[in-house]
């Protein structure tokens, strides 16, 4: 579908590589858009909102939708002294925390909302104060007010509650989970994040567009990759320069990297959480040996600021394309050893399969993302279905199953690793000769750019408007994290309360990507 | 079980010897006796707490418990309750949102208490900074022993800034030797 049933005005091609499209809207077509896009299964990518006070356009709301043609983004502007617009999260249940945070950082309300609990807002700053209005005084201290959330009660005989967090048991993000149980059994379980927001979206504010890609980079750890290339593009796109193919092949290089380095990471978690301790030792120590590589053919562990507006800080020579090879292949021979292990050992497979369900029906309905979408029946993988180069000339195979449990997440985690392997193999032994770094134009003020990658969670998504001389106006960076968080919250149902750290592993979703 | 077997026999012993320490790293002087220090030098209980980071650093001290770093073996482990910790290992720029639990659970612990901020972050706020959302540095909210940095810092690092804290000025026998060597 080329563009959005409901949608009457026409919407103009976004500049930049990505496929995209944006239109302007009113309040009701904001809604009917909405509703086509419902009807037809589009999924919401993001939705989130700016200050146009300064330009007399008062407040603007934003939703980005993915069609087979590519990404439509729809913009409402709202009067400055009544910033409202239709609800979407009666549709887009998604849509539900992503407003909640808006209207926290902004002030702009969804109108019709059944939800309107603060959802970033935990006392740092007060119920009149919205952090990325132009007139918010970022600078003055507050003291923290107290802090009571309305957590959703369950009643009944027998029915206690288990509050969990922010501080977790192990080495990992805080977060706050209350689980409402009887025995053992969970009956419901409500999450309540927001504890590592950092104030990025208005730190943007302080970089300029060339060097904007830092901070994306450290929304999320874990994708600094697929973070720093969305917003590349975003940048690229509003300062209108073409990237070298040379530049996008090392860029996709490092972003499969991303995903063998998490996946393995990702599998001796899951094995250790299922009391299998060798998974852990063994897929660290590959995990370990992947990063040294790293370190030492582009200067860090993560791959960290090597993707950078106009291209890529690094480049590797044939000596190094010959050590990714055998390192992919290694690697590929011993996560095939590992597989069989994990497929033969009964034990573990107890743990994994039916565990923490998601069926394809819920997963569509709630929108489930990326890697965790494809162990559920949805197939979406940017890769596949909107191939940039270099994808387009390598076919990478899209992997889907419909189990939905934690045996599925396993599977695909194996699958991909499969994958992304052979990929690196192709990449770097097919990089293309030429430039890797073009300077980047300063981009004029209001450009609008934005940038949508399939890291190795799922879809990262940035919009970025320029402001005066060459500086960030505002900047949204999307974790699909956003999507998946509420589908654990559905996954651990009526599984007891020692299977969540595997659930909760098996979809390994960010914190910081969404508290931001 | 005979492929798992096969492949423990096979993948072999990866621990590698410990760093040396960093005294350049060490924010305030040690406090502690010498032998205080040379008893949890061999048994030491960490808490780790993210008070805010990008999630970089927490990846960094996972990777302690893989098997080249093999941080038990230093008789270092990790806790799940700083009850039961001899540190707090804190990262992130320290979130408003996270200050409260990061005093709770600094007040939570035995003394002697040690502090080690980790990354760029935990030392002053990193890329962040001081904002209406972090208060910087681990320091503007508890006291710290020992600040390591690095974006993220890596895990040879993050053991050399966990040593400095169980290491004494000009008293080198405290200081931990890999119990391997």
């Amino acid at each position: 579908m080329r563009r959005l049933r409901g949608l009457r005005t026409s919407p103009r091609a976004l500049p930049g590589e990505v496929p995209a499209a944006f239109a302007g809207v009113d309040r009701a077509q904001w809604i009917e858009a909405a509703r086509g896009a419902h009807e037809d299964g589009h999924r919401l990518v993001a939705l989130w909102g700016a200050d146009h006070r300064g330009r007399r356009h008062g407040f603007t709301a934003y939703a980005a939708y993915a069609l087979d043609s590519g990404l439509c983004v729809l913009a409402l502007q709202m009067p400055a002294e009544d910033p409202s617009y239709p609800d979407l999260s009666g549709l887009f249940p998604a849509a539900n925390r992503m407003q909640r945070a808006t209207f926290d950082l902004l002030g702009i309300v969804a109108e019709g909302a059944a939800d309107t609990r603060p959802w970033l807002r935990h006392g740092a700053w007060s119920e009149r104060e919205y952090p990325l209005r132009h007139d918010f005084d970022a600078a003055s201290y507050r003291q923290n007010a107290p802090d009571r959330y309305p957590f959703v009660r369950v009643e009944g005989e027998g029915v206690h509650e288990i509050p969990v967090g922010p501080i977790h048991a192990g080495i990992i993000e805080p977060g706050h989970f209350r689980f409402s149980v009887v025995g053992e059994k969970v009956l419901r379980l409500e999450a309540r994040l927001g504890y590592t927001h950092k104030g990025i979206e208005k730190r943007f504010e302080d970089f300029p567009v060339a060097g904007g890609h830092r901070l994306a980079g450290r929304v999320s750890g874990d994708s600094t990759v697929a973070h720093a290339w969305a917003y590349c593009q975003a940048a690229e796109a509003v300062a209108g320069v073409a990237v070298p193919s040379r530049a996008k092949w090392l860029r996709a290089l490092l972003l499969e990297r991303e995903r063998v380095a998490n996946h393995l990471g990702d599998l001796g978690a899951l094995g250790n959480d299922a009391g299998f301790g060798f998974a852990l030792g063994q897929f660290m120590r590959l995990k370990e040996d992947w990063v040294r590589l790293n370190a030492e053919l582009f200067g860090h562990r993560f791959a960290r600021d090597c993707i950078v507006p106009g291209g890529v800080a690094f480049d590797i020579d044939g000596a190094q394309v010959e050590d990714l090879v055998r390192q992919a292949r290694v690697v590929h021979g011993e996560v095939r050893v590992l597989r069989d292990i994990f497929d033969e050992h009964s034990g573990m497979q107890d743990r994994f399969i039916t565990t923490g369900r998601v069926t394809p029906e819920l997963a569509r309905d709630l929108g489930l993302a990326g890697l965790a979408g494809r162990a559920s029946g949805q197939p979406a993988d940017l890769r596949v279905d909107h191939p940039l180069e270099p994808y387009a000339e390598l076919a990478v195979k899209r992997v889907t199953l419909t189990a939905g449990d934690v045996a599925a997440r396993v599977k695909v985690r194996f699958e991909e690793i499969a994958e992304s392997l052979r990929l690196v193999e192709a990449i770097a032994t097919g990089l293309p000769a030429g430039d890797r770094l073009l300077p980047l134009p300063t981009p004029a003020p209001g450009g609008f750019g934005i940038g949508w990658i399939e890291g190795w969670r799922g879809e990262s998504f940035v919009a970025l408007e320029a402001g005066e001389d060459g500086a960030i106006a505002r900047c949204h960076v999307h974790d699909p994290s956003w999507q998946n968080w509420p589908l654990v919250e559905h996954a651990i149902m009526g599984n007891i309360v020692p299977d969540f750290p595997l659930i909760n592993k098996s979809f390994n979703l960010s914190y910081s990507g969404c508290d931001a | 079980m005979i492929p798992i077997l096969l492949k423990v026999l096979r993948t072999g012993i990866r621990s590698e010897e410990a760093p040396q320490v960093r005294e350049e790293w060490r924010v305030r002087a040690a406090s502690m006796q010498g032998d205080i220090l040379r008893m949890l030098g061999r048994a030491l209980v960490i808490r780790q707490v993210d008070a805010g980071s990008c999630n970089g650093c927490e990846l960094e001290i996972n990777a302690l418990n893989n098997p080249y770093y093999n941080i038990e073996g230093l008789g270092i482990r990790f806790a799940a309750s700083p009850r039961h910790a001899d540190m707090l290992l804190v990262t992130g720029p320290v979130t408003r949102n996270m200050e409260q639990a990061l005093r709770i659970a600094y007040e939570a612990m035995p003394e002697p208490k040690l502090v080690v901020a980790a990354g760029d972050c935990g030392c002053d706020g990193g890329i962040f900074g001081e904002s209406y959302a972090t208060r910087g540095g681990v320091a503007s909210v508890i006291p710290v022993d020992v600040a390591v940095p690095g974006c993220p810092p890596t895990p040879v690092e993050l053991l050399q800034g966990i040593l400095t804290a169980v290491s004494q000025v000009h008293a080198p026998e405290a200081r931990i030797t890999s119990p391997r060597a």
